[in-house]
């Protein structure tokens, strides 16, 4: 395996800067991770090399602009193992990505009496969007539970399933507890008796490999600034055939073949979806974090995170009162987790004095945190640029907080 | 140097063990305050007589600065005016974001007392709200509001 950390760590500026007077140490890559130089750069090269809006001019500069920005679509294609380049749809991030299924989706096939079904593990950007559908269509949203482990009830889940569920949506890595959901099997399930299903990929792209035909579902989303890339981009991918039938989310430039006051006909996928001018840089940025993320290979990424989350459940299991919230047995990357008779928000501060940066508070998942009974929790998550070394400075902090609590 | 000056021995001490923490049956004024930011719920309870906070309880969930603020708070309020609380309220507010608007100490707070220990709080911008939530809900519950104090 050639997956050299360090290596890989001298590709990120900022993990040599300091935080509160401490070398940074990073452990926050679910909230979003940092870049690599080469984004950095991508992104500046688009603006003093390349700057101009794409599908609309016949100059030099738009052409290469556009260029630029399609030939990241054919590598999100193969990235994801997508059929065509027409199923990738650039949006501002996952939220978005969500917004437009439920939207598009939920105008055009939500009916009085239908069903949505998610888990009690998702995040409020995968809530809140089907909600709305469905208070629209005067559908029900039905929510799987979720066990004390943090896994799904897959047998509830199965139940759940009815010739009323349209559509399932659930997430592949939970940011939350770190559970890693078998996405095969649920999305079988759901296929079996009619329903779409989509996949909220955010976290999950940027561990292991996501291959769209693997999993079997209709449509995943995921946000270019957890995986590297920059922020304010995403994709959402559909199955071409689907994507057909579904209305446009917004209107606008680009969007459109002709448009006369009486009748607007529609461009040809993915453009239907893709109203205004773009985010060129972030799209452009995106491509040099698939080069990099292909370069590095998942698969290698994944096997050594893996060890990784390994090694670090092993070190802060030791840390007196220390409580992890989720167990899953298949997992990646977040470590969950709260200290008896500590408040999280006091460990947040107290670990950032030692330039430890972890999250704490409820991560955008409010019914996971009553679900556990706790008002917050602490979370670790690694990216592929965290070592040993890191996961001991967390520890390292996690005792002086002790100590502040004379605990 | 300066984590040891947010979490003095008296705050630890305070939000291990809150004093006055509890309910008042039919108090007279009831606040709810809320911090959406983490998650912190609060509710106080006051009676007063002849015009004095003769009663003061309060009852939630947060962290150990407004735990402990929540705590030193009621301790302080006894006795005190309306109109008492609320300079002490405006002192305090000063105190805990005093670094924020670079440290100005020359309208000297004054009075504060064993509140001052909160005086740290002002170098941890993200903590002023923390410090601050039984203090606005103690002010919506004595001017009567029927919402719930936010911090934001
Ligand atoms: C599982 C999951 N879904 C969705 C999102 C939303 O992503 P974004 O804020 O980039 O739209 C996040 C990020 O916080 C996430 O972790």
């Amino acid at each position: 395996m050639s997956f050299d950390v360090n290596k890989l760590r001298s590709q990120f500026p900022i993990l040599a800067t300091s935080a509160r007077g401490r070398p940074l140490v990073y452990l926050d890559n679910a909230a979003t991770t940092q870049k690599p130089l080469r984004v950095i750069e991508a992104c500046q090269n688009y603006y003093l090399k390349t700057n101009a809006n794409v599908h609309r001019g016949v100059h030099y500069l738009s052409e290469k602009a556009t260029q630029e920005y399609e030939d990241v679509r054919k590598k999100l294609t193969k990235f994801i193992n997508a059929s065509s380049h027409e199923e990738i749809i650039f949006v501002r991030g996952t939220t978005e990505a969500i917004n437009l299924i439920a939207s598009s989706f939920g105008s055009a096939f939500l009916k009085t009496g239908d069903e949505i079904l998610i888990t009690a593990m998702e995040h409020h950007s995968n809530i809140v969007p089907w909600q709305l559908a469905c208070q629209k269509a005067g559908a029900k949203l039905v929510v799987a539970p979720i066990t004390k482990r943090g896994e799904v009830d897959v047998a509830k889940f199965k139940e759940l399933l009815s010739q009323k569920t349209r559509l399932v949506s659930f997430v592949h890595l939970s940011n939350a507890l770190g559970t890693l959901n078998d996405a095969q099997t649920l999305t079988r399930w759901a296929k079996e008796i009619g329903a779409l299903v989509h996949i909220d990929c955010a976290q999950s792209v940027s561990h292991l490999p996501v291959d769209v035909q693997n999993l079997g579902c209709d449509f995943i989303s995921f946000s270019s600034h957890k995986m590297y890339g920059p922020t304010g981009v995403g994709v959402l991918w559909g199955r071409k055939d689907i994507l057909n039938k579904l209305p446009p989310y917004q209107g606008g430039g680009d969007m459109i073949r002709t448009v006369t006051f009486e009748k607007t006909e529609y461009a040809d996928l993915p453009h239907k979806f893709e109203a205004g001018t773009p985010n060129i840089e972030g799209v452009i940025g995106l491509g040099a974090a698939i080069d990099f993320l292909n370069e590095v290979d998942l698969k290698n990424i994944h096997e050594y995170e893996s060890e990784l989350l390994k090694t670090a459940i092993m070190k802060l299991s030791k840390v007196p009162g220390l409580r992890f919230i989720g167990e899953a047995e298949s997992r990646a990357s977040v470590i969950s987790f709260v200290l008896e008779g500590v408040h999280p928000h006091d460990i947040g501060t107290i670990v950032d004095q030692q330039g430890v940066a972890i999250r704490t508070g409820h991560h955008c998942a409010q019914p996971v945190m009553d679900f556990f009974e706790v008002p917050a929790t602490c979370r670790a998550s690694l990216g592929l640029y965290n070592t040993a070394s890191d996961i001991d400075s967390l520890v390292e902090a996690l005792l002086t907080v002790r100590k502040v609590f004379r605990r | 140097m300066s984590l040891r000056e947010l979490y003095q021995e008296v705050i630890v001490d305070h939000s291990q063990n809150p004093r006055n923490f509890g309910v008042l049956e039919r108090a007279q004024y009831q606040g709810n305050g809320h911090n959406p930011l983490c998650g912190d719920r609060l509710t106080v309870f006051l009676n007063f007589k002849d015009d004095k906070v003769s009663e003061i309880k309060f009852q939630g969930s947060g962290c150990a600065i407004s735990t402990a603020s929540a705590s030193m708070m009621s301790e302080s309020l006894l006795g005190l005016t309306k109109t008492q609380i609320e300079s002490l309220f405006d002192k305090f507010h000063k105190l805990v974001t005093s670094s924020l608007d670079g440290g100005n100490d020359s309208n000297d707070s004054g009075d504060l007392g064993k509140l001052e220990v909160f005086a740290g709080v002002g170098e941890f911008p993200a903590r002023v709200k923390c410090a601050t939530l039984a203090w606005h809900t103690v002010m919506s519950a004595i001017k009567g509001a029927r919402e719930v104090a936010k911090t934001e």
